[in-house]
C-alpha cells in the first residue's frame, strides 16, 4: 500500500510541475496579445490639455475635446449655484455635494466629462427637467452641478483631473 | 448506411479516395436521406449558407478598397461608392446582404421553435447555431462601424460601454475594447480586424452545424423519429438541392429587390454624416435586428440590471431544449404551445418595434410588458405546457397519414428490410 503510495505522489509531482511551468509560459504569451489591446503611448501622451476660458460669459458653457472625449465647461450664475446647492443630498440617486465637484473659490466653475455614466453619448445642455443636461439615448436627466436625477445612469457626470493654471487658464488632465 | 459501403468506379479515384475519402464525403452528402415531408422552412440553411459566402466574397472586395483609419474610414467608403467601379453594387450587396442574412437567420430559428428541432438529440445542433447567431451579431455590429459615420460611432460607443456596468473591472474591460479612453481610431481598427476573422470562425461553426445535422438527420414537420434510409426519406440531391435552389432563387428576388431599388432603407441616414465625438444623434437605433435586445436592455430603469436581460435573453435560448419538458417535437400536435408560439412571435415583433421608438411614454410600458413576457415565455410557459398538455396523436410515419390512415408499423418495417 504504502508503496503504492509512493509511487503515485513521484508521477503527480511530475505532473504538477509540467501543468505548472506550462501554465506559467502560456500565461507569458497570452499577456502581451491581451495587453497590446490596451491603451498605447500615443494615446497616454494626449493626457493634458490646456483651456483658454478668458470667452466664457456667466451662464454659458464651452466643451472641448480631451482623451477623445468632450469635457463641459459651464461659467454658472449664481443663481445656478444656489439651485444646485439647495437639493437635498437625499434626492440623489449618486449623493454628492455639489462643493465637491467644484475647486474652492472657484464655484462658478463646473468642469465635468461630457459623458452620460449610462452608456457614454453625449448628453444636451439647457434640456432636461432638472435644467441641467438630459441624455437623448437612454434619458437620463441630470441637474445644475451634473449629478444624476432621473434616468438609467447610474453615477453623476465624472469630474476629471484639472487646475486653474490662471485667471483664464484650465488644464485638464 | 449507403456512404459507409461507397467504391469509386475508377482506379484512379479509388487511389485517392482510399488516402482522402472526399468522394465518401461527396457521396455522404448526396444519398444524405432527407425525411420526403420537408417544406419550405426547411430550404432557409441552404439560403444562409448563400448567405455567409456572398458576405465573405464581397468583404474580401471591399477590404480591397477600404481604409480602416479613423480619418479615412468614411473617405474610403464613399470612394467605392463614387470611384471603385460597381463599387455601389458591391458594398450594397455586402450592407444589404447582412440584413437578408439576419431575416434568413430569423426565419431559420423560428422554423427550429416551431417544429421543435431543438430538442433532444439535436439540443448540440442547436447550441451550436446559437454560437453562429451570436458571432454573427458581433460581426455585423462591428462591420456598421466601419463607414465611421454617426451611427457607427455612437452605436459603438453605446454597446462597448455596456461593459462598463460589470462590477470593479467594467472600466477597465472598456478601455481595453477601445484601446483608448474613448472609441477611436484604435477601436475601429481592431473591429476591421475583428470583422474579417469572425465569418471565418461561423464558416468552421457551419460546418460542425452540419455535421451535428448528419448525425441525428434532419427533422421534419410532424416531428417524429423516421428510419434512414426508407419510404420516409429521399436522397438529398437531387430532391432537396433543386427545392433549396428554387427557394433560394426566390430569396435572391428580394434581396435584389432591396440591392437595386431600395439599398439605404434598412440604414440610417445618420450614418452619412462622418464621426463626431462631441455630437450624439438625437435618436440612436441599432441596426433592425438588434432591436428586441435592445428594447429589453432600454425597458430596465438600472443600468447593470439592463445589460443583464439583454445577454439573458440571448442566453436563455442555450437552455431552451431543456425548459420545453414536452416530448413531442412539433407545434402541430401541440395545441396549447402552438398558440403560445404566436404570441411569442407577436412579443418579439412588439419588442422590436418599441426598441425602435423612443423609450418614454406608453412605449416603455409596452417594452417593459414585452419583456417580462419574452422571459415568462421561456421559464413558465414552456415547462408547464409541456406538462398539463395534452397533445394530437402523433403518427408512427411520415407515410402513414398519407397511404394508409392507420398505423401498419409492420409494414414500415418490411419496407425498410428491402432497402
Amino acid at each position: 500500500m504504502s508503496k503504492e503510495e509512493k509511487k503515485v505522489n513521484r508521477r503527480d509531482f511530475l505532473y504538477t510541475a509540467s501543468y505548472t511551468v506550462g501554465a506559467v509560459g502560456l500565461g507569458a504569451v497570452v499577456w502581451p496579445l491581451v495587453h497590446q489591446m490596451n491603451p498605447d503611448k500615443a494615446q497616454q501622451a494626449l493626457a493634458t490639455t490646456e483651456v483658454d476660458i478668458s470667452q466664457v460669459e456667466p451662464g454659458k458653457s464651452i466643451t472641448v475635446l480631451w482623451r477623445g472625449k468632450p469635457v463641459f465647461l459651464k461659467r454658472r450664475t449664481p443663481e445656478e449655484i444656489a439651485e444646485a446647492r439647495s437639493v437635498s443630498l437625499n434626492d440623489l440617486p449618486d449623493p454628492q455635494k455639489d462643493e465637491d465637484r467644484v475647486k474652492k473659490g472657484r464655484d462658478e466653475w463646473l468642469v465635468m466629462l461630457g459623458v452620460c455614466t449610462h452608456l457614454g453619448c453625449v448628453p444636451l445642455k439647457d434640456k432636461g427637467d432638472y435644467k441641467g443636461w438630459f441624455c437623448p439615448c437612454h434619458g437620463s436627466h441630470y441637474d445644475l452641478s451634473g449629478r444624476i436625477r432621473k434616468g438609467p445612469a447610474p453615477t453623476n457626470m465624472e469630474i476629471p483631473k484639472f487646475e486653474f493654471v490662471d485667471n483664464n487658464t484650465i488644464k485638464i488632465g | 448506411m449507403s456512404d459507409q459501403e461507397y467504391i469509386p468506379k475508377s482506379k484512379a479515384a479509388k487511389w485517392f479516395n482510399d488516402r482522402l475519402p472526399l468522394l465518401t464525403l461527396g457521396a455522404h452528402l448526396t444519398d444524405y436521406p432527407t425525411p420526403k415531408n420537408l417544406n419550405y422552412w426547411w430550404t432557409f440553411g441552404g439560403i444562409l449558407t448563400f448567405c455567409l459566402l456572398t458576405q465573405i466574397i464581397t468583404g474580401i472586395v471591399l477590404a480591397m478598397h477600404y481604409v480602416a483609419h479613423a480619418d479615412l474610414a468614411f473617405a474610403s467608403v464613399e470612394h467605392i461608392m463614387r470611384n471603385v467601379n460597381y463599387g455601389w453594387l458591391i458594398r450594397y450587396i455586402h450592407s444589404n446582404g447582412a440584413s437578408m442574412f439576419f431575416l434568413a437567420v430569423y426565419i431559420h430559428i423560428f422554423r427550429s421553435l416551431f417544429y421543435g428541432s431543438y430538442k433532444s438529440p439535436r439540443e448540440v445542433i442547436w447550441i451550436i447555431g446559437l454560437l453562429i447567431y451570436l458571432l454573427m451579431m458581433a460581426t455585423a455590429f462591428m462591420g456598421y462601424v466601419l463607414p465611421w459615420g454617426q451611427m457607427s460611432f455612437w452605436g459603438a460607443t453605446v454597446i462597448t460601454s455596456l461593459f462598463s456596468a460589470i462590477p470593479l473591472v467594467g472600466e477597465s474591460i472598456t478601455t481595453w475594447l477601445w484601446g483608448a479612453y474613448s472609441v477611436d481610431n484604435p477601436t475601429l481598427n481592431r473591429f476591421f480586424s475583428l470583422h474579417y476573422l469572425f465569418p471565418f470562425l461561423i464558416l468552421g461553426l457551419v460546418v460542425l452545424h452540419i455535421w451535428a445535422l448528419h448525425v441525428p438527420g434532419n427533422n421534419n414537420p410532424i416531428g417524429i423519429d423516421i428510419k434512414k434510409p426508407s419510404k420516409d426519406t429521399v436522397p438529398f440531391h437531387p430532391y432537396i438541392t433543386i427545392k433549396d435552389a428554387f427557394a433560394l432563387l426566390m430569396f435572391m428576388i428580394i434581396f435584389a429587390g432591396f440591392v437595386f431599388f431600395s439599398p439605404n432603407v434598412l440604414g440610417h441616414s445618420d450614418n452619412y454624416i462622418p464621426a463626431n465625438p462631441l455630437v450624439t444623434p438625437a435618436h440612436i437605433v441599432p441596426e433592425w435586428y438588434l432591436l428586441p435586445f435592445y428594447a429589453i436592455l432600454r425597458s430596465v430603469p438600472d443600468k447593470l440590471g439592463g445589460v443583464i436581460l439583454m445577454f439573458g435573453s440571448i442566453f436563455i435560448l442555450f437552455v431552451l431544449p431543456w425548459l420545453d419538458t414536452s416530448k413531442v417535437r412539433s407545434a402541430v400536435f401541440r395545441p396549447i404551445y402552438r398558440n403560445f408560439y404566436w404570441i411569442f412571435i407577436v412579443d418579439v415583433l412588439m419588442l422590436g418595434y418599441m426598441g425602435a421608438m423612443p423609450a418614454e411614454g406608453i412605449y416603455l410600458v409596452l417594452a417593459r410588458v414585452g419583456t417580462i413576457y419574452y422571459f415568462l415565455h421561456f421559464i413558465v410557459v414552456l415547462p408547464v405546457v409541456g406538462l398539463l398538455e395534452k397533445t394530437d396523436p402523433v403518427p408512427m410515419s411520415i407515410s402513414e397519414p398519407v397511404l394508409s390512415g392507420g398505423a401498419n408499423p409492420s409494414l414500415a418495417k418490411k419496407d425498410n428490410d428491402k432497402i
